[in-house]
């Protein structure tokens, strides 16, 4: 598999702040390439460094073997993409953005394909809307649009699904399965939402503060059998205390102000169970979390789980 | 690039606040030959005033001075101070306003390099400024020649009128609205380079709003001192200089010559100027432009 991207030892300072920290990885060809971090840790500036929006401190960006430095207009001309919000003119109609960025883009896009596109991101009975009438959703999936307009080989989104309802999320995500599958494009996804990550992605990278953390085949990077239990009970302090000095003891990883977690293997859920109701530990709830999410705080360390899952 | 420069005048005729410039234009242009059509003497006597003591002044000669030639030379030195301030309003918002609404970092991941980007985006502004002075002409010249008629061009100036016979004119506004053109594009140029320090139109347009009126009232200056240090470096001393194609070269009986200007040289200098400065405000603005993080 031939590599899309090949980012080497990629560094940005904004004075004293190191933003992104000799970072290195490789997309290859056909991929959905998971980009995971916290806000801030560095997602956004690598690939606005990806897109020739900001410089790098030092470090080589090679995309479809070509370096991005010096030959970036042929390379960019193959690469669609949406960095954060997808911002477009509110005044002009979803047609004539896609039109716009069609133009820009340095092909020449009959009036047929960009209904098309629309019709793919189903806005084309909106085509003549304003933007400025649009729900989020609607901007997020014009954005998709005028990302693939001139079908670029390389998609580039930035938290594609920010400010979705569950139902964007899954159009989203949907959408980004048929255009690896089916049109065999090669897509680096950043996002927060580890969850909709795992569904879609291939391998993945994890970074915190600008630091590589992990990278691999999502596959192969965490064991689904292993989880973190959210575990809720009427008086969590009482029993806290009282599963440290049980058998249980080896299951517990944590205490939140609202739960305790357990981190322990799917095949030990019902001897736990039972020896909870044993102990006489009242049981409110008993909630397995998702398993990437829990993989991605112990690598990261940040305790307050909130703050990356939801 | 062309097809660049259509994208960009697209946008910028698609929204409305482009449109307010035409509007302010053609109100305070119909405002004033709505005023003149029906108190044009009382005001040429008031101008008249300030003449009277060095020259006499028949009836005659007045009814022959309220035409259409008349009635654009006042309202260009009406309009020419405050049109700067017009245009900065596409000017200032070429690369601040796309920052504010966040296409610029879409656009700028596009096949075009930043000093195309650049260019294209400036080229757009020359072009929406020599629009709104079509505009102005079509109804500062054309309109007060059709309501008014024509007839010779006098002008006072503090110890000297000039009279310009009637078919000696046209080419003198022709001359003077391709003077404003590069006037109008230094004041252009100026916000443009202040657009790529801002997220917000706003601050742009106001900063050159602010620049171009301290440096107006700067050129006024009546003190000696400022006269060779200060206002030769000013461009905006040097905006005011298209009147110089109506000020005349006169004959030994004091008549003017038709076809002449007093100070070609002067001019040219003057427009040498803003071309300098035109350069060195888009080229900064690229240099910068180039540079720069796209953080919004």
């Amino acid at each position: 598999m031939s590599a899309v991207i090949q980012v080497k030892h990629l560094t940005k300072d904004f004075k004293e702040l190191k933003a992104v920290s000799d970072l290195s990885f490789t997309v290859d060809a056909g991929q959905v390439y998971g980009f995971l971090g916290q806000n801030g840790a560095g997602k956004s500036t690598t690939i606005r460094m990806l897109l020739t929006l900001i410089k790098p401190t030092s470090g080589e960006i090679e995309i479809f073997g070509l370096n991005l430095h010096k030959h970036r207009n042929e390379i960019l001309r193959q690469v669609g993409a949406i960095i954060e919000r997808p911002d477009l003119y509110k005044y002009l109609t979803a047609l004539e953005n896609l039109r716009i960025f069609a133009a820009m883009s340095g092909v020449k896009v009959s009036e047929k394909k960009l209904m098309e596109q629309l019709e793919m991101v189903g806005l084309a009975a909106r085509a003549h809307s304003k933007v400025k009438t649009y729900s989020q959703g609607m901007k997020q999936r014009l954005g998709i649009a005028t990302a693939l307009v001139h079908d670029p080989k390389l998609i580039i989104l930035d938290e594609p699904t920010n400010g979705l309802d569950p139902q964007g999320i899954a159009d989203i995500r949907n959408l980004i399965l048929q255009l690896s599958r089916e049109m065999n494009k090669t897509l680096l996804i950043s996002s927060h939402l580890l969850s909709e990550m795992e569904l879609i992605a291939d391998s993945m990278i994890i970074i915190d503060k600008g630091i590589k953390v992990v990278e691999g085949k999502v596959n192969e990077l965490f064991d689904p059998a292993e989880t973190v239990v959210e575990l809720k009970t009427t008086d969590d302090a009482v029993a806290y205390e009282r599963l440290q000095q049980s058998g249980l003891q080896q299951f517990v990883s944590g205490k939140r102000n609202d739960c305790i977690l357990l981190k322990l293997h799917r095949n030990d859920t019902p001897a736990v169970l039972k020896e909870l109701v044993q102990m006489n530990i009242n049981v409110i709830s008993f909630h397995s979390r998702h398993s990437l999410e829990d993989y991605f705080l112990s690598l990261t360390g940040h305790p307050n789980a909130e703050a990356i899952t939801n | 690039m062309l097809k660049l420069l259509r994208i960009e005048l697209f946008k910028i005729f698609k929204r409305p606040r482009t449109y307010i410039a035409f509007g302010a234009i053609a109100a305070v242009v119909i405002l004033f030959q709505v005023g003149m059509k029906f108190d044009g003497k009382t005001y040429l006597d008031l101008v008249l005033n300030n003449v009277s003591d060095s020259f006499e002044v028949s009836d005659e000669f007045k009814s022959k001075l309220l035409n259409g030639y008349f009635i654009c030379f006042a309202i260009l030195n009406i309009l020419l101070i405050q049109m700067p301030l017009l245009v900065a309003l596409v000017a200032g918002d070429a690369i601040a306003g796309e920052a504010n609404m966040g296409t610029l970092r879409l656009s700028l991941t596009k096949p075009v390099s930043r000093t195309q980007y650049m260019l294209v985006k400036f080229m757009a502004s020359i072009i929406y400024t020599l629009l709104l002075l079509i505009w102005l002409a079509v109804l500062a010249l054309f309109g007060s020649m059709l309501v008014f008629g024509t007839n010779s061009l006098v002008i006072f100036r503090s110890e000297v009128i000039e009279q310009m016979n009637s078919y000696d004119v046209m080419w003198r506004y022709f001359a003077a609205f391709g003077y404003a053109a590069v006037a109008l594009t230094t004041v252009s140029a100026l916000a443009f380079l202040l657009s790529v320090f801002a997220e917000n139109a706003i601050g742009p347009i106001i900063a050159t709003m602010s620049i171009v009126i301290v440096l107006t009232i700067l050129s006024e200056f009546n003190i000696p001192i400022y006269d060779k240090t200060v206002k030769p470096y000013l461009f905006t001393t040097h905006m005011v200089a298209w009147k110089g194609f109506f000020y005349v070269q006169a004959d030994s009986d004091n008549k003017t010559i038709d076809g002449t200007i007093q100070n070609l040289p002067a001019i040219l200098r003057s427009m040498g100027v803003l071309v300098i400065y035109i350069v060195g405000f888009v080229g900064t603005a690229i240099w910068i432009f180039r540079r720069k993080d796209i953080l919004t």
